[in-house]
């Protein structure tokens, strides 16, 4: 996904943001920035601290030390937030919990329904909270962040307990809401579904951020995949072409170069000229989970 | 200034939202349910059947049939609708306070308010508020039907229809208004505490009804702890309907938890001061702590 043109100021940030439970440091001096208009990757696994962080930035938990700021808009509904799970009053309908919110807030019940609408749960809206599957509480707990059509949306793990269909729907409903020019800070360790809808991601680990970075700065940039024989004569051209660090051999004696997609034609050409028999050409690209997986290990391997 | 008419606006809203969901809760209309039919029952039902039987109960035991029935008369409504609060009327009400506070801990409500940028003050204030509008509408409710009853038996019983005073409705009302308020309150903050309803409701009957009257018992052998009793709570608040009720002090049968141990005077201040301490203590604790 491509960086929005407006994402440059902060609508949230932390400086060595630290809470430490006892003896356990839940999150170490985590300092992150969320811009305007993006949606936020934040990455980790379950206990990485990634809950903590987002609870301290809504303000739910003191900071042990450091800070954390929204300077989203003004007021009470500058944020909208889900946090690990759904908090709901089970004997009342689904309706008439977000009524309650929407009271609180001084909102009007056609904002209810629109986010009903919005999260595809205004046909049983008037179930009660109890009695929903949890995939629709978690839609509901959706809702509650969209009310008010806040600048700063924040949610963690929102696709717990949805199905691959509701998944979809969710990841489509994100990727709107950025469209809509609404800011998405988005927790979760399904790395698939922050790559294809982020662009940036924090990645945390133990309470400490290992990288905060674009999705595609993170993913090296997309690299070419040849296959052609002789072997030795195409590395010489590969290697011309990408330079002596731009080439890596495989094990399978394929290579690796550090080029852009749209450099493939030369490379074609200079192979062909060369007399070599090119047999494969692809685009390789490493996968967020392919660098978190190599991040938290190495970060495993340092301790 | 402006924060001031912010927080008045953001209390209004949070106490309209609250009393919405307070009006749909199942517990409330329980609670409230169990007050009416104990108070139904203890102030009328069994002097009713003592009195057309002609065999005094337990709670008749002593007293003539013309006495049984001037006590079930229109005039004699303010002490029939207070003699409950004390006991079961304060227990209820705690029960329904802890109810309130703690259940938005369990069922992560509190956590869903504050996370979608609702101050906690203003939050906390209004669902303190709807609270209060709770224990105003039960005295009303519960007024209205001790009077209904009394109408009723007054009628059958050929009984000139005598109502209560002014004075001694405003008296009743009052000082019924600040023992339910201060036990409603003081559950609120045993579920804030308590972050959860079960604890509280569990340590907040034992204390409203076994350990106070324990300490009053010990009082009796101990000078301090009689000291310390004349201040809890519960001593207070049966102190207060005693002094409204007037007890009657060559009777050894009075109703349980009305007490004559401090002034109706002193009585009325420290359950006023309960009053304010529970929802400081209250805002205190709500906006200090973590929300988990």
């Amino acid at each position: 996904m491509s960086t929005p043109t407006t994402a440059n100021t902060p609508v949230a940030s932390t400086e060595n943001l630290t809470k430490v439970y006892g003896d356990r440091v839940a999150v170490d001096k985590v300092t992150m920035t969320v811009r305007r208009g993006e949606v936020y990757g934040f990455l980790g696994p379950n206990g990485a601290g990634k809950t903590t962080t987002l609870r301290m930035l809504l303000g739910l938990v003191r900071p042990t030390s450091g800070s954390a700021r929204i300077t989203a808009g003004r007021g009470d509904g500058s944020v909208g937030a889900l946090i690990e799970g759904p908090g709901f009053h089970p004997y009342l309908s689904g309706r008439a919990n977000l009524r309650v919110l929407a009271r609180h807030r001084g909102l009007s019940d056609a904002e209810v329904e629109r986010v009903l609408e919005r999260v595809d749960l205004a046909g049983r809206g008037d179930d009660r909270f109890k009695g929903y599957s949890l995939g629709m509480k978690q839609r509901l707990g959706v809702a509650a962040a969209l009310m008010g059509d806040p600048e700063l949306i924040i949610l963690d793990e929102p696709t717990n307990g949805l199905d691959p269909a509701g998944m979809a729907d969710m990841r489509a409903l994100v990727v709107d809401l950025a469209r809509g020019g609404q800011t998405v800070l988005l927790s979760s360790h399904m790395l698939a579904e922050v790559q294809e809808i982020c662009h940036r991601v924090g990645v945390i680990h133990d309470g400490r951020l290992l990288r905060e970075a674009g999705v595609a700065e993170l993913r090296g940039g997309v690299s070419l995949r040849i296959r052609a024989t002789p072997e030795p004569e195409a590395l010489a051209v590969a290697m011309r072409l990408a330079g002596d660090d731009g080439v890596r051999r495989e094990a399978d004696g394929a290579l690796l170069l550090t080029l852009p997609a749209d450099r493939a034609p030369d490379v074609t050409r200079a192979l062909v000229g060369a007399g070599i028999d090119v047999h494969e050409i692809t685009a390789a690209e490493r996968s967020l989970e392919e660098v978190f997986f190599e991040m938290t290990s190495q970060k495993e391997s340092v301790r | 200034m402006s924060t001031l008419i912010a927080s008045a606006t953001a209390t209004t809203r949070s106490t309209r939202a609250e009393l919405v969901r307070l009006r749909a809760w199942p517990a409330v209309w329980i609670t409230l349910g169990a007050w009416l039919v104990l108070s139904v029952m203890f102030g009328y039902l069994f002097t009713y059947l003592s009195y057309t039987s002609g065999d005094p109960g337990f709670a008749d035991e002593g007293t003539t049939q013309a006495e049984q029935l001037a006590r079930m008369l229109p005039d004699a409504v303010p002490e029939v609708f207070l003699q409950g609060m004390p006991m079961f009327g304060g227990a209820l009400m705690m029960v329904l306070g802890a109810l309130v506070a703690g259940n938005g801990y369990g069922w992560g409500t509190w956590k869903t308010l504050f996370s979608q940028g609702v101050r906690r003050t203003p939050a906390v204030l209004g669902s303190v508020t709807a609270l209060t509008a709770v224990v105003v509408g039960t005295l009303v409710v519960t007024f209205g039907l001790d009077l209904g009853i009394s109408l009723v038996i007054a009628s059958s019983e050929s009984q000139d229809i005598v109502m209560p005073s002014l004075g001694s409705v405003g008296g009743a009302a009052g000082a019924g208004f600040l023992v339910l308020e201060m036990w409603a309150l003081l559950g609120f903050l045993l579920g804030t505490l308590a972050r959860g309803p079960a604890l509280s409701v569990g340590l907040g009957l034992v204390w409203a009804l076994v350990v106070e009257n324990l300490l009053r018992g010990v009082g009796q052998l101990l000078g301090w702890v009689e000291s310390l009793t004349e201040v809890l709570p519960g001593t207070s608040a049966g102190s207060l309907i005693g002094a409204v009720i007037g007890l009657d002090p060559t009777s050894g049968d009075q109703t349980p938890g009305v007490l004559d141990t401090v002034s109706g005077d002193r009585a009325a201040i420290t359950v006023a001061v309960y009053v304010v301490l529970a929802v400081v203590a209250s805002i205190a604790l709500v906006r200090r702590r973590d929300v988990a």
